[in-house]
Parts: C-alpha cells; sequence; structure tokens
C-alpha cells in the first residue's frame, strides 16, 4: 500500500503553537508524536514498507514491532479521512 | 491575553452576480472603489499568519468578481494560510479553476440555493445561475480539490431538503453544509420569509438524521441549527475575539462577519493598524472578551464559558443591547421575542439584496 493525503488534507507547521497540524476542508487535528513521524513520510511515493524501514531505522526498531504500530496508525488516519490508499 | 486566532475570514468584496435575501454582507454595502488592493490583503494574509491564523476563507459577495483572485489565492499559500474559496461559482471557467489549482486554493465551497432549478434561481435572484452551479461542482471534481456544498434552508427551500443532498452526492462533494439562516442583516429584514415552522424544522432534522447515517464514509454532513426554536444560545465564533476575525472588503477587522450590524461601535482598520494591534488591543475587540461584561443572567451561569452569552450581533438586533443575553437563551428576559417572531412569519416575498 502507498499511502497519500486525501484530497484537500496537507501537514502544516503551527509555528505560532509550535505544533504540527494535519490542516483538512474546514478542521484540523493534531496529530499524536507517532503519527507525526508516520505522516511525515507520507509522499504518495513510499510504500508501507518502505515507511516501517525508515522508522526502524531511526528508532532502533524490529522492523515486525514498527510494522505493526505503523500499520494501525495508517488505518486510523484513513478511517479519520486525513489519508487514503495509493 | 486574547489567544491567536485560529481563522480569517477575507471579505474580499461585497459585489456579486447573486441577490439572495439572506446574504450576510452588512445591508450598506461596500463600492469597488473602496476595496482592499491585492498587496493591502496579502499583508493582511502574512500578519494573519504571524498572529496564528491557520485557515483562511476567502469570501465576499462572490470573490471570483475580484480580477487578482489568483494572485490573492497565490498569496494565501505564501503566507502558508490554507484557503478555502467560498463561491456562489457561476463564474467559474475551466481556465480560472487550473489557474486557482495552480496559485495553491486548498478547498471550494460552493453555494446551492434550492435543488429545484426555478426555486434556486427566485431565492438568489439569478436567472442560469442552477446549470452554471453544476458546471462548477464538475470543474472542482476534476480539479481533484475538495468540494463541499453549502445549501442555505428556510421556510421556502425547505421541502426540498432531500433533493439537496441527493444534489451535493451527484455533483461529487464529499462534504455538505445544511445551514439554518442566521438573522441579522438581510435575513433579517427578511425573517417572515425565511423563518421556518417547528414542524419543518423537526423534519429537515430527521432527514440529516438519516442522511448521515445512510451517507457514511461518502458524504460528511454539518449541521447549522436556528436558533429561534433553542433554549441555550450558539457559541457564536466559539466566543467574541477568541478563535476567529473577518476583514471587511474596505479593512474593517471584525469579530464576525455581521458585527458591523452593531450600529455605534467602531472597528479598527487595517490601513490604519497591524491585525495584531486590532485583535489584541482595540477596543472592539476587547468589548465582549471574558466574563465581566455579561449581564445578570449570564454572570455566575454554568453555561457562561460554553455559550459566552450567546450572539453579540443577535443580542444588539433584538434589544438594542449589543450586552444583553441573547435573547435566544431562555434565561433572557427578552426571550419571548423569538416566539412572537416565529407566530408572525409566513411572508412569501423577499427584499433582495441590493446596493442603496
Amino acid at each position: 500500500m502507498i499511502p497519500r493525503f486525501a484530497p484537500g488534507v496537507r501537514l502544516h507547521e503551527d509555528k505560532a503553537r509550535a505544533r504540527w497540524i494535519v490542516m483538512a476542508p474546514e478542521r484540523m487535528f493534531i496529530p499524536d508524536d507517532i503519527a507525526l513521524e508516520v505522516l511525515r513520510l507520507v509522499d504518495g511515493i513510499r510504500d508501507e514498507a518502505a515507511i516501517v524501514a525508515l522508522l526502524a531505522a531511526k528508532f532502533d526498531a524490529p522492523v515486525e514491532e514498527i510494522g505493526a504500530d505503523v500499520g494501525a496508525m495508517l488505518e486510523d488516519l484513513i478511517a479519520k479521512g486525513a489519508l487514503a490508499h495509493g | 491575553m486574547a489567544d491567536a486566532p485560529l481563522a480569517l475570514l477575507a471579505e474580499l468584496t461585497h459585489r456579486c452576480p447573486l441577490r439572495c435575501p439572506y446574504c450576510s454582507n452588512p445591508m450598506e454595502l461596500a463600492r469597488a472603489s473602496s476595496e482592499l488592493t491585492t498587496a493591502e490583503w496579502a499583508r493582511v494574509f502574512r500578519e494573519a499568519a504571524a498572529l496564528g491564523c491557520l485557515q483562511l476563507h476567502l469570501s465576499g459577495g462572490e470573490p471570483t468578481v475580484r480580477r487578482d483572485i489568483v494572485e490573492i489565492v497565490a498569496a494565501a499559500r505564501a503566507a502558508g494560510l490554507y484557503s478555502n474559496l467560498i463561491t456562489a461559482g457561476v463564474l467559474l471557467d475551466a481556465g480560472l479553476m487550473a489557474r486557482l489549482v495552480e496559485a495553491g486554493l486548498d478547498h471550494v465551497q460552493l453555494s446551492v440555493q434550492d435543488a429545484d432549478e426555478a426555486g434556486a434561481e427566485r431565492i438568489g435572484g439569478m436567472k442560469g445561475a442552477q446549470a452554471k452551479k453544476r458546471a462548477a461542482a464538475a470543474l472542482v471534481r476534476q480539479s481533484g480539490l475538495p468540494l463541499t456544498l453549502n445549501a442555505v434552508v428556510h421556510r421556502q427551500n425547505l421541502h426540498n431538503l432531500s433533493e439537496l443532498i441527493a444534489i451535493a452526492l451527484e455533483w461529487g462533494a464529499q462534504r455538505l453544509e445544511v445551514a439554518h439562516v442566521q438573522y441579522y442583516g438581510w435575513a433579517l429584514a427578511n425573517r417572515d420569509a425565511l423563518l421556518p415552522t417547528r414542524a419543518q424544522l423537526d423534519a429537515a432534522t430527521g432527514i440529516v438524521d438519516a442522511a448521515r447515517l445512510a451517507n457514511r464514509g461518502r458524504l460528511v454532513i454539518d449541521y447549522v441549527v436556528p436558533d429561534y426554536y433553542a433554549a441555550r444560545p450558539k457559541a457564536c465564533m466559539g466566543g467574541w475575539g477568541r478563535r476567529f476575525l473577518a476583514v471587511s472588503p474596505m479593512g474593517e477587522v471584525l469579530p464576525c462577519h455581521a458585527a458591523k450590524s452593531v450600529t455605534g461601535m467602531v472597528f479598527p482598520n487595517i490601513r490604519d493598524t497591524s491585525l495584531e494591534a486590532a485583535w489584541t488591543g482595540s477596543d472592539a475587540f476587547n468589548a465582549f472578551r471574558g466574563m465581566a461584561w455579561m449581564p445578570a443572567p449570564c454572570q455566575g451561569c454554568a453555561h457562561a464559558e460554553r455559550d459566552w452569552g450567546g450572539c453579540r450581533c443577535q443580542a444588539f438586533a433584538l434589544t438594542g443591547d449589543a450586552a444583553a443575553t441573547d435573547p435566544a437563551c431562555a434565561l433572557s428576559p427578552h426571550h419571548a421575542m423569538l416566539a412572537a417572531a416565529v407566530a408572525e412569519a409566513g411572508e412569501a416575498r423577499f427584499r433582495y439584496r441590493e446596493f442603496s
């Protein structure tokens, strides 16, 4: 699966409040730290496995463990309408 | 100290090809010659972003009557704002749509006056509008931008609410706003023709509830309820000067787009001051912040920090005192005015909006 942002959705740095925010049509939500790590790697080109590999390397953690977390996170972000299946 | 605002409504112009009798513009409309320039709007957007605004609503009038609408969208994107074009769609063509997307537009909100073509064109006061709106929706969908349909509902189109929901699906919208008319300015002047009956309101709420369930995952429906039948007022704008600000075509900085209806209040102008100074330091924005200004039914009320005493513009429109409790609240000494207005409604003719 290649995740991509849903139409009209993008990650935005909220400098005034020192946080990142997911902007969507007439709404916005604040991703938690783990969701933010995943969203920063969503570019419509990388597939789920590539995202998992990058995060496993970054956090020096087993691919299986990271893979389960990322899978659940992507499902959640798709359910919220922030991401879509590529 | 005021919190940072989250959203800015930029009313780029009061000019519009439509003449809707519930228009949210003030009764006294601004002429083209007094409108802010492209550079002035770009400055407003930069200052809004620096102040903490995240979302920008480009509205009017009809924002696409501005010849510089593409440059305005580009300025919004350059400032880092998420831009939403609130349009009647009747001036949109493929070339303009492509240039707006190229400039970085994020989202389009398209108005629809009724599901029935003749009804829509009578309410909007423009012949041929419905076909142009249908074409505009197709252009937005083809561009890949998300589309919201905005349906203002009232006594004279609520019988078509199910068909309006069907149009949202047919035209490819992902969101639909079903917004009952709010009564200030033009809408207040047309209240007898617009105010729904209790039976119409209850039927509408039932239709929206059922449609939300039936279209889960396909169409999100936002529902703005009318407060003439309410026991508690709405937390208008999330509270005066708390989350939201508007800038009028001629540069007045307002706590909400209807605030100019509070006659006697003086609003800062971005031609004289910065947006930050207007937001944090002006008398107009500070007038109804916090709870010290609140009258008796609100002082100490458990709802005071939930509804902030309701809507200041409605309080002014109905009682002549902007610092009164919103009559929509059952605790207001003026609450009976709303039932009286409901009893009087039933006029068929509209007073269309026009330049005076």
